[in-house]
């Protein structure tokens, strides 16, 4: 597959732009070309914040994502704004701990994670962004342990080297989840 | 080639500036152009360079003014709203031939308008900003590599003509993160024996103005920026073109709507309609010479923005309203989708066929 949209979308606050940033540097040191675009609007505040990330061995057009492949949501606005704009046959990732109600597409496939109380479970309940990405990428068959230390050493500031096994872990409880 | 970073827009300007020896940036914050004033308050003090944070826009493009009096490279930016109070400061600037560089990432207007992305700053950015017969140079970036080194040609046109440069960037630009490479080449700073630098009793006072009132002589001067224009204008305009070779349809667009337009070329292509785009990535000069090219074989153009229709009336001159021009617009912080410019390009295709 030459082209990869995510669009990532939650309460501000939830990690979602740091997690597409993930990806973005994940796709950057595999070669691709990426592009990476937040919503910078007033919803930012409370509201629905979402990113849009483009994977692509292709030159990146229209940074903004419209029809994804790949939609995460990890609120139930997110879910119901965006639901009906993804692509036929794409994939839906839903934190299932703050979504109660199921995918009601059925040219979809669904994932549903209980991210936030997995999170909280594991004494990080600020890190529900990351066991999410952990799911992504096993099922797109994209995780290993160098390329996703190699990401997360980017995007977590050497300040903050700590945190890199702490977010690791997390992306690990993601990927073990079935 | 250099290892590639991810960076926001707004952020590659910042540092790309920095890099082509700029040590002065006054600016005030406005969304959605704020990264590149907090980029420059956390590196500036660090190189003993300076940040500062003015009361006003307008007190900040007069610092600007100083600064560029003194012959050393000065930038500021804002966003649409602070542009229009930076228009009394652009006019001063082009009046007393001084180099600089400023950065507008629009926003939805008129008014203090929206914070998201827009184009319809470009009547304002092409014409000069404010009062007066003047131009500045302006450069519209279509990726975050090009916001970085439009920064560094913008410093260079900027003194190499004694002009003002402005990239005009747009919300999606400043936002948006896209991998780029800094390992760029920066031409030396040429001399300035215009500056104010202190006479050293050795030479004559210089004198930075922009007041003649003898109207002989600032018709004089008028006149003589305008031969300088005239070498700008021949020798700068700068272009991309993308499939235009055997277009019946072209499509003008610059920044972010060139981006999106590029999808729907390659859409319509799938589809068998022989369209292309021309994507002027300085805005003045107007690349005319391609438009003209185009208007000998292209059936139609069309000119897709983010503002009411402003380009649009460039391409129209370019061509010599020789082939038809029609608008694919959204406004106000809408930006059109792929799909929008498609439709527009198939029912200029359908039309043709009747």
């Amino acid at each position: 597959m030459s082209t990869k949209q995510f669009l990532l979308s939650g309460f501000g606050g939830q990690g979602i732009l740091f997690a597409g940033k993930l990806l973005a540097y994940k796709g950057l040191n595999a070669g691709k070309n990426v592009s990476w675009l937040p919503s910078y609007g007033p919803e930012m505040r409370g509201g629905t914040a979402s990113c849009s990330v483009i994977i692509s061995d292709e030159p990146v057009g229209s940074p903004i994502v419209s029809e994804p492949d790949i939609l995460v949501a990890m609120n139930l606005p997110s879910l119901d704004r965006f639901e009906s704009s993804v692509a036929p046959g794409g994939i839906i990732f839903a934190d299932s701990t703050l979504i109660e109600r199921k995918v009601e597409r059925d040219d979809v496939t669904a994932y549903y994670v209980p991210a936030t109380k997995m999170a909280s479970d594991n004494n990080t309940p600020t890190l529900a962004n990351m066991i999410l990405m952990g799911k992504i990428l096993k099922v797109l068959d994209d995780f290993d342990d160098e390329s996703v230390t190699a990401a997360l050493s980017k995007v977590i500031s050497a300040k903050h080297a700590d945190m890199l096994e702490v977010n690791k872990h997390a992306m690990q409880l993601g990927a073990d989840f079935e | 080639m250099s290892e590639k970073v991810l960076m926001k827009g707004n952020e590659a300007i910042a540092e790309a500036a920095i890099r082509a020896g700029c040590r002065h940036y006054f600016g005030y914050p406005i969304t959605p152009q704020t990264e590149v004033a907090a980029y420059m308050a956390k590196v500036m003090p660090k190189i003993g360079g300076t940040f500062l944070q003015a009361e006003s826009e307008i007190a900040a493009i007069n610092m600007v003014y100083g600064v560029a009096s003194c012959g050393l490279r000065v930038m500021t930016s804002s966003s649409s709203p602070g542009i229009s109070l930076k228009g009394e400061g652009l006019s001063y600037l082009a009046g007393a031939d001084l180099p600089a560089l400023v950065v507008n990432v629009q926003r939805g207007g008129p008014g203090l308008g929206g914070i998201q992305p827009s184009q319809s700053d470009y009547f304002q950015a092409t014409r000069g900003g404010g009062h007066g017969d003047y131009h500045m140079i302006v450069l519209a970036p279509a990726s975050v590599q090009e916001m970085a080194e439009l920064t560094v040609r913008g410093f260079e046109l900027a003194d190499k003509y004694r002009m003002t440069a402005m990239i005009l960037a747009d919300g999606t630009m400043g936002q948006m993160m896209e991998p780029v490479s800094l390992d760029f080449n920066v031409a030396p700073v040429p001399e300035k024996p215009w500056a104010t630098t202190g006479t050293k009793m050795a030479r004559e006072h210089n004198i930075i103005n922009s007041l003649y009132l003898k109207p002989d002589e600032l018709e004089r001067g008028n006149f003589a920026r305008y031969e300088k224009y005239a070498e700008v204008e021949a020798n700068e305009a700068r272009y991309e073109e993308y499939l235009t070779d055997d277009a019946d349809i072209i499509i003008a667009a610059f920044g972010i709507a060139a981006r999106v337009s590029r999808n729907a070329v390659n859409e319509a292509r799938k589809q068998g309609i022989k369209v292309g785009l021309i994507r002027p990535i300085t805005l003045w000069p107007f690349p005319k010479a391609p438009f003209k090219m185009a208007a000998d074989h292209a059936k139609a153009f069309i000119s897709v923005e983010l503002s009411m229709g402003q380009m649009i009336e460039d391409v129209k001159l370019a061509t010599e309203c020789r082939v038809p021009v029609t608008l694919c617009n959204r406004a106000g912080g809408m930006i059109p989708s792929p799909a929008e410019v498609l439709a527009a390009i198939k029912k200029i295709s359908e039309g043709g066929n009747d």
